[in-house]
Order: C-alpha cells, then sequence, then structure tokens
C-alpha cells in the first residue's frame, strides 16, 4: 500500500502551501500566528505519512508527538505575548 | 479493516483541504480562525484516525491515538485563544457593509 502513501503524503505536502501563503501575506500577526498552527498540523500529518512510507512509524510517531505539544506550546506563548498590544492589529 | 482506514485517511484529507481553502479565501481573520479552528480539527482526527485502524493493534496505534485525543483538545484550544488575543487587541470583525475586506 506504499503508493497510496505516497499520493497521501504529496497531498499533504500540497496542502502545507496554503497556511504557507497566509504565512507570509497575512494582514495582522494573528493571521501569521494561525498560519503557524495549521503548518505545525499539517507538517505533523506529513511526518506520520512519510513514517508509513519507510516502514518506521514506531520511531516517527514519537517526533509527531512531540512536534505537536511544542507546536501548541508555541502557540500558547505567541497569543499570550501578543494579547492586548494593538500592533499586533495591524 | 484496511479499506475502511484508507477511507478514513481519504476523508480526513478532504476536510484538510476544505480548510486550507478557508485559510486562503475568507475574508478576515475570525473568519479564518473559524475555518481552522473546526474543519481542521475533524480532519487531522480523521486522518489519525485512519492511521492507527491501519497500523492495527500495536503500540504505535496507542501513540497515534494518544496524538489524536491530545490534537483533539489542543487544536481548538490554540485557535481560541488566538481569536481571544486578536479581539483584544483590536481586531476589527469584518462586515459587508465595509466593502471588500484583506
Amino acid at each position: 500500500m506504499s503508493p497510496f502513501f505516497l499520493g497521501i503524503a504529496l497531498l499533504l505536502l500540497l496542502l502545507t502551501l496554503a497556511p504557507l501563503v497566509r504565512l507570509v501575506r497575512g494582514p495582522t500577526l494573528f493571521d501569521r500566528a494561525l498560519g503557524a498552527a495549521l503548518l505545525g498540523t499539517h507538517t505533523l500529518l506529513l511526518l506520520i505519512a512519510i513514517g508509513f512510507l519507510y516502514r518506521r512509524v514506531e520511531m516517527f510517531v514519537d517526533m509527531a508527538l512531540a512536534y505537536a505539544m511544542l507546536g501548541f506550546i508555541g502557540t500558547l506563548a505567541l497569543a499570550k505575548y501578543l494579547e492586548g498590544r494593538r500592533e499586533g492589529a495591524r | 479493516m484496511t479499506a475502511l482506514a484508507l477511507l478514513m485517511v481519504l476523508g480526513g484529507v478532504l476536510f484538510l483541504v476544505v480548510s486550507s481553502v478557508g485559510i486562503l479565501r475568507l475574508p478576515d481573520f475570525y473568519t479564518r480562525a473559524h475555518a481552522v479552528g473546526a474543519t481542521e480539527t475533524l480532519g487531522a482526527m480523521l486522518v489519525l484516525g485512519g492511521f492507527a485502524l491501519y497500523q492495527g493493534a500495536a503500540l504505535t496505534s496507542l501513540k497515534l491515538l494518544l496524538i489524536l485525543a491530545f490534537l483533539a483538545v489542543a487544536n481548538p484550544t490554540a485557535t481560541h485563544v488566538l481569536a481571544r488575543a486578536a479581539l483584544r487587541s483590536g481586531v476589527e470583525i469584518w462586515s459587508r457593509r465595509k466593502g471588500e475586506g484583506g
């Protein structure tokens, strides 16, 4: 079933472009933060698909777990830092 | 079993496509946050559930389900925190009367 996972991985790679566009040209800082969070989720799924491709899921799933936690904490810290600041809205 | 797993992965990727289109095309920050918070969570959960089902009964699928549970809590929380911070920082809410938004 390797062609299926290759297709899924390529599709996820293509989908990673959308939050990247939002990250680059988002009008406010919050748009960029949202794009970064979405990018993290897509990368996590792509990581597990790559694990299925290389038949080493048991290693890649640990990396994905750490990646999910780090992305969540990063988004929380960014939101906490930006909250209530006027310059974030521009 | 395998067919069900692959079907779940395909459905989840469909939801991810919808969420990606949403973050590109919707007019302001709050609507984009809505697209990410609801659709992205469901899509990621479906994909992870399909992966776990494909893997079968093993420690790896337990870890995949752990990621699923964490994502089900963390993703809406992160979106909500971002939206609250944006509201308190005075990001303008899009309305049809103001004409085309970003």
